[in-house]
């Protein structure tokens, strides 16, 4: 049953997309762990976790692509389940640390000795142990969205409203996380990590493992999306994001469609946080500023709205072009990153991939004029932002 | 009156929006199987009524009674769609972004749960659902077009073809022929009429040829009660409706 769900999604296009992500991955790990540095083909480290990087982005701009691109609920809160994912693993990554903090001390993390906690908090039991934290990964953000989406979608909050409370979400929970008290090292977050399973998480190995699991870990992510898409439940999203009330109407319980899909967004959002954060070594409470999670909408825009494999290209351009304004002309990057907005919402409504998509079909009409019978665009999108 | 053996009871039911009396004291009995059209200018009430049946407003005071024995007050859409009751919505709304074929499919009858849609297959059996559909609604030849590129008529008939997908007991139809062609304003008439030999319906409709070509019983409403009913002849010839309708 299971096996038969996978493989409804598993059309041509995924196949050839998982076998280039399979060629990516060996690529750059025959280029950073065999090819000798100094060598033109070397992959430095820092760039092999700074694309491990992007594609935790990715992952998270797929789930945002899932609840906004084919339910049509526009969260400006997702940050709260990357970074909750990544609180997770980093409580993990801190119980490594152990006696080797600057504190020594062998169960309480350098933050809390200083802030002179005496023991434990209940909360960070168990995180010592790297299945409990996965479980938690996954557990946290689902909770939260399911306790959240519950409320909210029962009460059919939609458009813009929903958008304004999931932002406050994110807000509350950033300021939460700054307090001291909460448990989670206030402003300073979680940081100093060692290593993770055993290994030194500085380690060019060890890099790149955690690079190659971001990538498997988008490809599961884009296989699960596919096939709920594919699914009569994804033609019900659709149903949902284009006509609700109609849909209500038909004796769908709408609500019960949205919180599925919604808690199902925020996990994978969770697992991208959790993967993120032993790439960058530390997870503080900016992550859960509302600009972050407003960014994340962009990419979605940019690369294209309600198609999967759009906000994935879109997190990693808008992000290769962060990396590189910040670098090279920092004080552009914000007006920049503006106008690629603005741009995108006039010249591209459907994105980088719809711009793609439209090419192709000019160039098709050209090609044979005659031929005026037109198919049904297999990936239905969206008409207008919502 | 008592709600015993109808198919569809309303007993005083007032609604009104802001001290505004959109429904007031009105009461309205179907037999199964009958087909009843509904007239009157607007503001009459005839969205709102539809609106209480279908759950989407809940009245003030007063009775809904589906089938006999189902109170309607106290359920949300998706169960009184459930219990079998199929609307028509005055604006055409289809799924626009789906094709016709799948319009009719996420209509047609059968699991509504979210992890039975999960896993739903495409049968047989539902494939011979929807072909049997296409040959009422005779849009077979458009099933891979997207719904949105239908023209006004044809999603006047598909929306049709999906209240028959969830074949209802009872099908409320709100003017199914605005913006519609003479001639598929005769087809629709047709359409309703052989829907009719199995299903109760109720009609709404302003125009007159087509209530005509219904030939059915005819309730007038006016400023959300029941003014006259009875064969569109005898409620025509009646001077309040004359009045209503014409003004003084």
């Amino acid at each position: 049953m299971i096996s038969k769900f996978i493989l409804r999604g598993l059309d041509g296009r995924l196949t050839a997309f998982l076998i280039a992500a399979l060629a990516y991955v060996v690529l750059i790990a025959i280029g950073n762990l065999f090819i000798p540095e100094g060598s033109f083909l070397h992959v430095p480290t820092y760039a092999v976790s700074l694309m491990g990087k992007y594609l935790c982005y990715a992952l998270l701009a797929l789930s945002v692509d899932l609840v906004w691109g084919f339910a049509g609920v526009l969260s400006l809160g997702h940050g709260a389940f990357f970074a909750l994912g990544g609180y997770a693993m980093g409580m993990y990554l801190m119980r490594q640390i152990g006696t080797r903090g600057v504190y020594a001390d062998p169960t309480l993390p350098d933050f809390m000795v200083f802030l002179n906690y005496k023991e434990l908090p209940w909360f960070w039991y168990g995180f010592d142990m790297f299945w409990f934290a996965a479980i938690m990964v996954v557990l946290a953000p689902a909770t939260l969205a399911f306790v959240f989406g519950w409320l909210a979608f029962r009460s059919r909050v939609t458009g813009v409203y929903l958008s304004i409370i999931t932002q406050a979400m994110t807000f509350a929970l950033l300021l939460a996380f700054f307090r001291n008290d909460m448990g989670f090292g206030g402003n300073n977050g979680l940081t100093d990590f060692k290593d993770i399973l055993g290994f030194d998480i500085q380690s060019d190995g060890t890099r790149m493992g955690l690079f190659a699991a971001s990538a498997l870990a988008l490809c599961l992510g884009l296989i699960i999306c596919k096939a709920v898409v594919a699914s009569k439940l994804g033609k019900v999203l659709v149903a949902v994001r284009d006509a609700e009330s109609r849909t209500r109407f038909l004796g769908y319980r709408v609500e019960h469609y949205k919180l599925f899909v919604w808690t199902l967004s925020a996990a994978l959002a969770g697992i991208a946080g959790a993967l993120y954060v032993p790439q960058v070594g530390i997870i503080n409470p900016g992550e859960f500023a509302p600009a972050n999670s407003i960014e994340m909408v962009i990419w979605v825009a940019v690369g294209g709205r309600g198609t999967l494999y759009g906000p994935i290209l879109g997190a990693i351009l808008v992000n290769g072009a962060k990396t590189y304004f910040t670098g090279a002309i920092p004080e552009i990057w914000l007006f920049a990153l503006g106008a690629l907005f603005v741009g995108v919402t006039l010249f591209l409504p459907k994105g980088v991939l719809g711009l793609y998509g439209m090419l192709r079909q000019r160039f098709e009409k050209t090609r044979a004029p005659r031929e005026t019978k037109r198919t049904a665009d297999p990936v239905s999108q969206p008409s207008e932002a919502e | 009156m008592s709600a015993h053996g109808s198919i569809l009871y309303l007993d005083s039911v007032s609604v009104s929006f802001d001290g505004f009396k959109a429904l007031n004291n009105l009461s309205l009995i179907l037999q199964p199987g009958e087909m009843r059209a509904i007239i009157g200018p607007n503001g009459a009430g005839k969205t709102t009524m539809m609106d209480v049946i279908t759950g989407k407003t809940r009245p003030d005071t007063g009775d809904v009674i589906f089938d006999s024995n189902h109170d309607l007050i106290q359920m949300d859409e998706a169960a009184i769609a459930e219990l079998g009751i199929g609307r028509k919505f005055q604006k055409p709304t289809v799924f626009e972004h789906h094709t016709v074929e799948d319009n009719l499919y996420l209509s047609l009858k059968g699991g509504r749960g979210v992890f039975f849609a999960l896993l739903a297959d495409k049968t047989k059996e539902i494939s011979e659902r929807i072909e049997s559909l296409f040959e009422t609604i005779r849009l077979g030849s458009l099933r891979h077009e997207l719904a949105g590129n239908l023209s006004h008529g044809q999603k006047q008939w598909l929306e049709i073809g999906m209240l028959l997908a969830q074949d209802p007991k009872l099908l409320l139809v709100d003017e199914p022929v605005a913006g519609m062609t003479d001639a598929e304003t005769v087809e629709t008439a047709n359409l309703l009429r052989e829907i009719n030999k199995t299903h109760s319906v109720v009609v709404v409709e302003h125009d007159m040829t087509f209530v005509r070509d219904l030939d059915v019983k005819v309730t007038v409403l006016h400023e959300g009660s029941v003014l006259a009913d009875g064969p569109l002849d005898k409620v025509s010839a009646d001077e309040r409706v004359i009045e209503v309708y014409l003004g003084r």
